[in-house]
């Protein structure tokens, strides 16, 4: 499994170094990084808003969301400090988020073998348990060369990380 | 909200001058990811495309760089609402069921494009196939199924 510690500080880096990119478009955050398991927050925004008549934040948001935490879940399971590329994603979508509340999601990594990466996640408000999406995505490893090479060029990065 | 002028007539509008762009000027996502609507002729019709241009916002890798797979998945569903918008005759915003996206390869920071196609229009849902392409649109970067419920 992945150093989780550095897995941490490398989550941090790839949501803060770029100003302006997608997840400061969207101010993911995540909160909470186990082997195999992620937590993440999208709070509620004016601009991620899908029908301007309810306010309801488009599905496309919530896309963004699950890839990035079961990504996340997927790297947690790995050795080596690598990004995973999503091969694909399913999203069902329960319900409408309630407007002006956060959404919150959790992702997990439920199989590892040595090519692909099984995840699921679900998004949901108030309770986990009447959630607003279902999503399954399957991430692929790259290869152990790549994978060991982009260990090494991302631990420096690490070092200035809180 | 800014945007509270009636939806209904906005798409109404959009439809009957076909501009695609009304729309997305009426909804804050699409605005947020920056993409514009377009006709284009192709054979005996003319083609609904979607255009996301690379704009810093949408970017997930700044190394590569590369688009994220979340602001791709995002425009091709929001690509498929706006489909569903200019071409059926409904006056609400469709509701998404679910959406399936292939990554099929990398995204890079370049213009994107996206086609739509109603695979199968009933009463109540609509099936919509996604294609979303770069430099070549042979060699696609992903595809995308979504359902919605329209009323």
């Amino acid at each position: 499994m992945a150093d989780i510690e550095k897995l941490r500080k490398l989550c941090k880096l790839m949501v803060s170094a770029n100003p302006g990119d997608h997840f400061h478009a969207l101010d993911m955050r995540f909160t909470r990084l186990e082997e195999g398991k992620v937590l993440a927050e999208l709070p509620y925004s004016e601009s991620i808003v899908g029908n301007p008549e309810t306010g309801v934040i488009h599905g496309g948001a919530l896309t963004a969301l699950l890839d990035t935490c079961s990504g996340f879940a997927a790297m947690s399971t790995l050795d080596d400090l690598a990004i995973c590329p999503t091969m694909d994603l399913r999203v069902d979508y329960m319900r409408a988020a309630e407007p002006h509340k956060p959404v919150f999601a959790s992702a997990e990594a439920y199989r590892v073998t040595r090519q692909v990466v099984f995840c699921r996640g679900v998004a949901y408000q108030d309770d986990i348990n009447n959630p607003v999406a279902h999503c399954v995505a399957n991430f692929i490893r790259l290869d152990p060369e790549v994978s060991a090479k982009m260990t090494q060029m991302i631990e420096p990065f690490l070092a200035d990380i809180e | 909200m800014t945007n509270m002028i009636g939806i209904a007539e906005i798409i109404q509008q959009a439809r009957s001058s076909s501009s695609p762009n009304l729309i997305i000027d009426a909804v804050p996502y699409a605005r947020l990811l920056g993409m514009r609507g377009l006709y284009e002729p192709n054979g005996d019709v003319d083609e609904l495309i979607l255009h996301l241009p690379p704009n810093k916002s949408n970017v997930g890798n700044p190394t590569l760089p590369a688009l994220h797979g979340g602001a791709i998945g995002g425009f091709m569903e929001m690509a498929a609402t706006i489909h569903v918008l200019m071409s059926m005759d409904i006056a609400k915003v469709p509701r998404v069921v679910d959406f399936s996206i292939d990554y099929v390869r990398a995204g890079r920071f370049e213009d994107t494009w996206g086609s739509c196609s109603l695979v199968r229009q009933g009463k109540k849902l609509v099936n919509v196939a996604i294609q979303t392409w770069q430099k070549d649109r042979n060699a696609p970067i992903a595809t995308a199924r979504a359902h919605f419920l329209i009323d």
